[in-house]
C-alpha cells in the first residue's frame, strides 16, 4: 500500500490546493491557479476519476514546495481534528487528507465512511449537523483530489460518540473529528 | 467487523433585553406537609414526602422541616396556633390505611391554619404500583386548591440515559419516569446512541432517533404495548422529530437532499414535505401550540440563532435579536408566549427564556453545560440537563426564575428531558 502510494504521490502534489481554506478554497477572490486533471496514473494502470462528470473539474495547482508535515501522515492515521465550531480542515491535516486521497484514487474498489462528530457542546441536533457537515468537508477535499464520490459514505454522529467522555477542553479537542472508516 | 446492532423495544424581530434574575427574591410559600398516619404498622408509602418536594420543585412553597414542625402527627386537634406562629399558612395532613392484599387507601386534607378550616379533603384507595401516582395527584389537587392553576404532577418526563456496563460498553436508554423523575421505565435499549425523543400530543406514542443501522433515523414507538415503527431512514441525517399539535405531522431534520433542512412528515401518508430551502444549517423544528409557526435553530445568518416560520410563503423570520451568536433549540412554552433557548456565550451554556410579545429575554439557569430545555405542560417549570462532576443529569427551574434544582441523582448521564402533556 505504501509502495503505491508512493508512486503517485507527484501526481497528488499536482492537484493540491496552495491553501488550506478547506470548504471554501474555490473562492473567486483567491489568486490561484487551476488546472485540469484528467486522470491520476498509478502505476501501470490509470485510475481515472470518470464515474462522477469529475473528468474536467477543476483542481487547484500548487507550485511551491512540499512543506514538511505537523503531523506524521501516514494512512494508520485517520482521524482529522477540527477547531471549535468550524468544519474548515486544519492546515496541519490536509497532508494526511492527500495520503488518503491517493489510497483512495488508486484503488477506486476501496470505499470509506467519513464519521462526523462535535464536542458536546451546544444542542445535540446542530451538533449532529456539525458532524455532517465537517464529514462534507471532507468528502469535498477527497473528490477535488480524484476521489470518486461514490467512494465516499457520510454519517454524523454529532457529540453521540464522544471518543472522549471528559467535560473538558482535552475531551472536546479530541471529539470534534472526522474518522476515516475503510 | 463485529456489528453491535442491539436496540429493541422494551415493555413498558426587534432587540431583545437580556436580564438575568437573581434566585431568592420571592419569599415562597410556608406550608407543613405532616407525615400521614399509618396505624399501627409502618407502611413504605412516602405520601408527605412525595407532596412536600413536588411542592417545593416549583420555587412557590416552602415546606416546614420535620424538625421544626409544632405537631408532627395529628390526632383530633390541630393546634393552629403554633403553627401560625411560624408562619405556616397551609397543613396537608393524611392517613394511610390497609384496605385488603395489596389494596390501600389514602386520605389527607388540605387545612388553612388562620381560618382553621379544610380546604379539601380526599380519600383515594391505591395499591403499591400506583401509590406514587396517587401522591402526584393529591398534589395536583392541593396546588390548584392554593394557586388556582393547573398542577403538571401526574405527567410524565422522557429522557436518554447513558450507563456504562460491566464490559464498560454504552448502554443507551429511553426512559419515561415520572414528573419527578422517579419510576423510571425502560422503553428502548440499544448499544447505539439514542436521541431526541419527541412527545405525541396525546402522551400515547415517542418519536425518537436511534443510531442503530449505523446512522440516524427516526422511529415511532407506542408506550402501551411497546410497538414501533421506522419512520425516516436513509442517506443523510435523520433527526429532530417533533410533533404537530393535531397529531398529524412530524417535523423533523432531514439531510437527504445534501444539507440539513426542515420537513413536515404526513403520519397518515408517509409524505415529505420539504419547508426550508437554505444551504446553512436548519434543524430543531418545534411547533407553536396553536399549530401555526415552526420554530427551528439555523446558522444562516449571524451565528445559530431561532428562526420562525409560518407555512405561508413568506421566508423564516429571525427571532433571537441581541442576544450573541448562539441561540438554539427553541421550545415554546404551552400558552405560546415564550420561547425557551439554549444560550452559548462567555460563561457557556444556559437557558433562557424569551418573552415573544414583551421581547425580553431572562437567563433562567446558572449552570456552564446547560441544555434542552423543554416547558412543563402547566408552564410553571422548564426541564434541562445540567452538567454536574458526575456528568449530565437533570435539573427543574420555575419560569419565573425564582428556583433551580438538580433532580435526584440517577445512575450515569442523563440528558434531553422533555416533558409529556397533561393527561386527564
Amino acid at each position: 500500500m505504501k509502495y503505491r502510494f508512493l508512486r503517485v504521490l507527484p501526481v497528488i502534489l499536482l492537484s493540491v490546493p496552495l491553501c488550506s481554506c478547506g470548504t471554501s478554497f474555490m473562492k473567486k477572490d483567491e489568486k490561484i491557479k487551476t488546472a485540469t486533471v484528467p486522470s491520476v496514473v498509478v502505476g501501470d494502470s490509470v485510475a481515472t476519476t470518470a464515474g462522477m462528470g469529475s473528468r474536467d473539474y477543476q483542481a487547484t495547482a500548487i507550485n511551491d514546495t512540499v512543506r514538511a508535515p505537523d503531523v506524521e501522515s501516514s494512512l494508520e492515521e485517520k482521524i482529522i481534528y477540527f477547531e471549535y465550531d468550524s468544519s474548515k480542515i486544519p492546515e496541519k491535516f490536509l497532508n494526511l487528507v492527500r495520503l488518503h486521497a491517493s489510497n483512495l484514487v488508486s484503488d477506486p474498489g476501496i470505499s470509506v465512511t467519513l464519521e462526523g462528530h462535535s464536542d458536546e457542546r451546544g444542542s445535540r441536533e446542530y451538533n449532529l449537523a456539525l458532524g455532517e457537515r465537517r464529514a462534507m468537508s471532507v468528502r469535498q477535499q477527497l473528490v477535488l483530489l480524484g476521489v470518486s464520490a461514490g467512494q465516499l459514505t457520510i454519517v454524523s454522529y454529532g457529540e453521540e460518540r464522544p471518543a472522549d467522555d471528559g467535560h473538558n477542553d482535552a475531551a472536546y479537542g479530541i471529539n470534534r473529528r472526522v474518522e476515516l472508516r475503510y | 467487523m463485529v456489528v453491535c446492532l442491539i436496540a429493541c423495544p422494551v415493555l413498558t424581530s426587534a432587540g431583545n433585553l437580556v436580564i438575568k434574575i437573581e434566585k431568592g427574591v420571592v419569599k415562597p410559600l410556608l406550608i407543613g406537609v405532616i407525615p400521614f398516619k399509618t396505624g399501627d404498622e409502618a407502611l413504605p408509602f412516602q405520601f408527605s414526602k412525595i407532596i412536600s418536594r413536588n411542592l417545593e420543585r416549583t420555587g412557590l412553597f416552602s415546606s416546614i422541616p420535620l424538625k421544626d414542625m409544632p405537631q408532627t402527627a395529628l390526632s383530633r386537634s390541630v393546634n393552629f396556633k403554633s403553627w401560625t406562629a411560624l408562619g405556616v399558612e397551609n397543613l396537608v395532613a393524611g392517613e394511610v390505611k390497609r384496605k385488603g392484599v395489596e389494596q390501600y387507601e389514602v386520605e389527607f386534607r388540605l387545612l388553612d391554619t388562620y381560618k382553621k378550616s379544610t380546604l379539601l379533603g380526599y380519600r383515594i384507595p391505591f395499591d403499591p404500583s400506583n401509590s406514587r401516582f396517587v401522591a402526584h395527584k393529591a398534589t395536583d389537587f392541593i396546588y390548584h386548591k392554593l394557586l388556582g392553576k393547573q398542577g403538571a404532577f401526574t405527567s410524565l418526563l422522557a429522557y436518554i440515559t447513558v450507563v456504562k456496563n460491566s464490559e464498560k460498553r454504552k448502554v443507551y436508554r429511553l426512559i419515561v419516569a415520572d414528573s419527578d423523575g422517579y419510576n423510571p421505565r425502560t422503553i428502548v435499549k440499544s448499544y447505539e446512541p439514542l436521541m431526541s425523543p419527541a412527545w405525541s400530543h396525546d402522551g400515547k406514542q415517542l418519536a425518537y432517533v436511534s443510531f442503530e443501522s449505523k446512522n440516524s433515523a427516526i422511529y415511532l414507538q407506542n408506550l402501551s404495548d411497546g410497538k414501533r415503527q421506522l419512520l425516516v431512514s436513509g442517506k443523510g441525517i435523520n433527526s429532530a422529530p417533533s410533533f404537530s399539535p393535531d397529531g398529524t405531522r412530524i417535523a423533523m431534520t432531514l439531510s437527504r437532499d445534501g444539507n440539513p433542512e426542515i420537513y413536515l412528515y404526513y403520519l397518515s401518508t408517509g409524505q415529505l414535505e420539504r419547508i426550508t430551502r437554505h444551504g446553512a444549517i436548519d434543524t430543531e423544528p418545534s411547533w407553536s401550540p396553536d399549530g401555526d409557526t415552526l420554530i427551528f435553530t439555523s446558522d444562516r445568518g449571524a451565528g445559530a440563532q431561532i428562526y420562525s416560520y409560518k407555512f405561508d410563503g413568506v421566508p423564516p423570520k429571525r427571532v433571537t435579536y441581541n442576544m450573541g451568536t448562539y441561540n438554539v433549540r427553541g421550545r415554546y412554552s404551552p400558552d405560546g408566549r415564550k420561547i425557551a433557548v439554549v444560550h452559548g456565550g462567555d460563561d457557556g451554556y444556559q437557558i433562557g427564556v424569551l418573552d415573544l410579545k414583551s421581547n425580553i429575554y431572562e437567563m433562567l439557569t446558572t449552570g456552564i453545560l446547560d441544555e434542552s430545555p423543554s416547558f412543563a405542560p402547566n408552564g410553571s417549570m422548564i426541564i434541562y440537563s445540567t452538567m454536574t462532576d458526575k456528568g449530565s443529569q437533570l435539573a427543574a427551574a420555575s419560569v419565573d426564575g425564582y428556583m433551580q434544582q438538580t433532580l435526584e441523582q440517577q445512575v450515569g448521564e442523563v440528558r434531553e428531558p422533555v416533558w409529556g402533556p397533561l393527561i386527564r
